[in-house]
């Protein structure tokens, strides 16, 4: 029986069968490889040359900085052990071959390999985000729903609430936060530590902006569909409230959501730079910041690469999840 | 006998509106009786049906003096009980049966809901019951149908799914709002056979529609309403063939279903003020001084030969007269088109098509939805591309020019289409869109602007400051025909234009199609799926089947004559209002 979402008898019959569905798949596959080795290479590039162009000698920064006063014997020892003293595109060129292979480098700043710093950061850094986008959907769903079902007050306030939270910046929020619950109220720890009471501030940080944006599309799709003619119909069916948010509103409201979920993760991890520096929690976002004040070009260059890849699997998975929520999709897409 | 539904004193008024939009309704429903709700947009009806369940918007405060369904107080019920008279004893078949369905669940799991709600069945045995539901209201292959869903349905099949879900428990009581509305007239047969079995099984059957003929097929008993009230109510071949009251009659002489060619729809006579020595009488919509300028905007129009101004003045039309009477086969060629071929895919959307449209005439196209109507509509407008065939404009080459050479000979061919809305840029006003138009046509006349073209088709300037969203359907038509007349065409490609009206607003625009033809001497490629609109304005026809011709020419002949069997089962097809109800 051709009951999964993506298979149906019709497509079969115009795709000429299972063969035809197959090798749709494969070329949509070998495209987004190859839009992401693209992208990868773009990105490489940019940051290479971006960070050339900060004023500074790269080689007085492998030393520790300007303070360091390094002796130019051992700046030039440096820039020959870096090769820093060949042409910009033999450097450029030795470095693309490197990432080929997957070889990022190590550190200038930390003396230890890029991969192993990643690796170290990239953990909390994905708890971090993966959380707060939970927490983000709840508080939106939370507020949509309640905004929807009460009234004309209701969501004028809802409204309301969702434009505020959207438009706080996270460094903000994270103050007035510490400020209220641990220096006020001294209920959370007012810097990250182990455990689950170190995450709630940070998390609410990165959630509530968030919330605010997902909040505002989900209201918007869900008053649609409550408003819409197959609502009433399944309301003479005899359809409760809850029967027809479960089976109906929900995932109506839940397509633009899974839209904004890729460039939700942007947001995240540019807000996660912000909440693991003031929240003392180690993190990609942190280890971003103090590469690029340091100039660890190989550092900056890797975490950028992790983030860009990041993005492109969560886009990619999105894209996935909107054909499973609305297979209308998956037809459009075969008839283009 | 006591009757399964009664309503007394139905009266439903929004939170904030200044009157009721249902006002003093009554009726009784006996079980296996059809009755009727016939009235335009705006009329109550489909509020009034929406009451009677308990579904009338949560802004709407319903009260009656009694509203009972087989005993209960539907008022004093609560949200409980009424959920479970829904569904399981009052189906609800609703409006719009292209969205009635949750796009995004399986049909299958739709209809399967009224089972799960009201029953205890397992989901095996719902999906077998659904099966049987869906065998019985005619849907073929219902297993591939339950697993698809509603964008993978034809609108027939959506709306047989539709009743499906409605009569699954089998309830005493089934409300149809426009069951058939946006239908093909064979598909809406169908759909009425089904609603009639039903009846015939002791169903009772509240029938709403905007289409006299739809409920005059099943309803014994007919309300009229306008504006809230029930106007007239009755027994159907009694109301229909003796209506007593003015709308009654307008309603019924709207309808254009066996109205000859050339004879008027609306209440008002023919404007006078067609023939320039004449510009003082009133237009149809009731606007004074239509066309003040007539003669500035004829002088250099090309007519016909037998329509010549001096004709027009000295015999200006009657009933009697119709364009196609005085118009020889003779007259010029404007738009030629021969082996017109439009392949999708391995689909022939237009499998070779020609036809001759001669200056002043209107060439029907009649077919049902799929027929490939407005591919052909789009290959003459060149929208489309043809794989091959010609088609020639005026005498020269169009199909097969680029669109640089086409630019010049543009303005000699409009277009106007059924949702004229969407046809407008939403941010400008009437003014700039006519304006606009009135820029792009051929060399301006002195004194002619929006205002006047507003004029032309019985619309005040004081709608030219105004968007065309807030304007009615039936403004918004007007709106896109001033546009299409702007540039002074030769020929208007009008596809659909009256679908989506009322059938008194749909009467005026077709009157004012007539006058502007008579006027200015445009020939019409006039496509629809209605037979009734096909017939009052055509003065030839090509009946349209999966994208060929299977018969053409002089309408008349064609519709008394149907020398193709598929002609036949069309027009067998149509509902009609009984005969002495069409002669009134």
């Amino acid at each position: 029986m051709a009951g999964s979402l993506t298979l149906d008898p019709s497509q079969l019959a115009r795709a000429g069968g299972q063969r035809g569905r197959q090798s749709r798949w494969l070329r949509w596959l070998l495209l987004r490889l190859g839009g992401v080795v693209f992208v990868l290479w773009a990105v490489a590039s940019v940051t290479f040359f971006a960070l050339r162009l900060i004023p500074g000698d790269p080689a007085e920064a492998i030393l520790g900085g300007p303070g360091s006063q390094a002796s130019e014997e051992a700046l030039a020892q440096a820039r020959a052990h870096y090769g820093l003293d060949q042409p910009l595109a033999t450097q450029y060129l030795v470095y693309l071959g490197r990432l080929a292979i997957g070889d990022l480098g190590s550190s200038y700043a930390l003396r230890q390999s890029v991969v192993s710093v990643i690796g170290d950061t990239l953990g909390p850094t994905l708890v971090l985000a993966v959380l707060s986008l939970a927490a983000a959907v709840l508080i939106a769903l939370t507020l949509a729903v309640w905004s929807t079902r009460g009234g004309r007050g209701a969501a004028a306030l809802g409204s309301t609430l969702e434009i505020v939270a959207a438009a706080v910046p996270h460094f903000w929020l994270a103050i007035s936060l510490i400020l209220v619950f641990s220096t006020t109220l001294g209920w959370l720890p007012p810097v990250s530590v182990p455990g689950v009471a170190g995450l709630v501030l940070p998390v609410l940080t990165l959630a509530v902006p968030l919330a605010g944006f997902l909040g505002q599309v989900m209201r918007e799709a869900l008053l649609d569909a409550m408003e819409s003619p197959f609502v009433l119909a399944a309301r003479a069916r005899g359809e409760g409230e809850g029967g027809l948010f479960w089976r109906h509103a929900l995932r109506h409201a839940a397509i633009p959501a899974v839209g904004l979920v890729g460039w939700a993760f942007g947001s995240l991890i540019s807000g996660a730079v912000v909440v693991e520096t003031i929240f003392a929690r180690q993190g990609l976002g942190r280890s971003l910041l103090s590469a690029v004040q340091s100039r660890d070009v190989p550092l900056v260059i890797g975490v950028v690469l992790v983030v860009a890849l990041g993005y492109m699997l969560v886009t990619t998975l999105t894209d996935l999840a909107d054909r499973l929520i609305d297979p209308r999709l998956n037809r459009r897409a075969q008839q283009a | 006998m006591t009757a399964l539904l009664e309503v007394r004193g139905l009266d439903v008024r929004f939170a904030g509106a200044a009157a009721s939009v249902v006002k003093d309704v009554s009726f009784d429903v006996q079980p296996g009786e059809c009755i009727g709700i016939v009235g335009e947009s705006g009329s109550g009806k489909s509020v009034t049906a929406r009451a009677v369940l308990g579904l009338a918007s949560r802004t709407a405060t319903v009260r009656a003096e009694t509203l009972r369904f087989d005993g209960t107080d539907l008022q004093a019920a609560s949200p409980r009980l009424l959920r479970q008279l829904r569904g399981k004893e009052i189906g609800f078949v609703s409006q719009g049966a292209l969205v009635a369905l949750d796009p995004l669940r399986t049909v299958g799991r739709e209809i399967g809901d009224a089972l799960r709600l009201h029953t205890d069945l397992s989901p095996t045995e719902r999906r077998a019951r659904v099966l049987e539901l869906l065998a019985e209201v005619g849907v073929p292959e219902p297993r591939v149908r339950a697993d698809q869903r509603a964008d993978q349905l034809s609108g027939g099949l959506r709306q047989r799914a539709i009743i499906a879900s409605a009569i699954a428990l089998r309830p005493r009581l089934l409300i149809a709002d426009e069951p058939t509305t946006a239908l093909d007239s064979t598909v809406q047969a169908g759909i009425l056979d089904l609603l009639e079995s039903l009846r015939a099984q002791g169903t009772a059957l509240v029938l709403i529609s905007h289409d006299l003929a739809v409920v005059s097929r099943l309803a014994s008993t007919v309300l009229v309403m306008r504006g809230g009230t029930v106007v007239e109510s009755g027994n159907t071949a009694r109301v229909l063939g003796d209506p007593q009251h003015d709308y009654t009659r307008q309603l019924i002489a709207a309808v254009p279903t066996d109205r000859p060619r050339g004879t008027r729809l609306g209440a008002a006579p023919r404007p006078a003020a067609l023939s320039p020595g004449a510009p003082t009488a009133a237009a149809s919509s009731g606007n004074s001084g239509v066309m003040p300028a007539t003669i500035a905007f004829e002088a250099e129009t090309p007519v016909r030969p037998s329509l010549t101004p001096e004709f027009a003045k000295d015999a200006p039309f009657d009933g009697a007269t119709t364009p196609a009477e005085t118009t020889d086969a003779t007259a010029d060629v404007v738009l030629e088109a021969s082996g017109l071929v439009r392949r999708f895919g391995s689909r022939t959307a237009v499998d070779d098509v020609g036809f001759v449209l001669r200056r002043g005439r209107t060439l029907g196209v009649v077919g049902e939805s799929g027929s490939g109507k407005t591919t052909v509509a789009r290959l003459v407008l060149a929208l489309e591309r043809a794989d091959s065939g010609t088609v020639r404009v005026l005498g020269e080459r169009w199909s097969e020019s680029t669109e640089r050479e086409r630019r010049r000979l543009r303005p000699r061919i409009g277009a106007i289409y059924q949702d004229a809305l969407s046809s407008f840029d939403p941010r400008w006003t009437v003014g700039q869109i006519i304006e606009d138009a009135l820029t792009r046509g051929r060399s301006r006349r002195a004194g002619e602007d929006a205002a006047h073209l507003l004029d032309r088709v019985g619309l005040g300037p004081e709608l030219l400051g105004r968007r065309p969203r807030l304007l009615s359907g039936g403004q918004q038509q007007r709106v896109a025909i001033a546009r299409a007349i702007a540039p002074r065409p030769d020929i208007i490609v009008c596809d659909e234009p009256v679908s989506s009206l009322d059938v008194s607003v749909q009467a005026q625009v077709l009157d004012l199609l007539d006058d502007l033809q008579a006027s200015l001497g445009i020939s019409y490629l006039f496509i629809s799926h209605d037979l009734g609109v096909i017939r009052h304005v055509s003065d030839d026809v090509l009946v349209m089947r999966a994208g060929a011709v299977v018969e053409g020419g002089n309408t008349e002949s064609v519709f008394l004559r149907p020398s193709h069997e598929y002609t036949r089962a069309l027009l067998d097809s149509a509902p009609r209002l009984p005969a002495r109800a069409a002669a009134t």
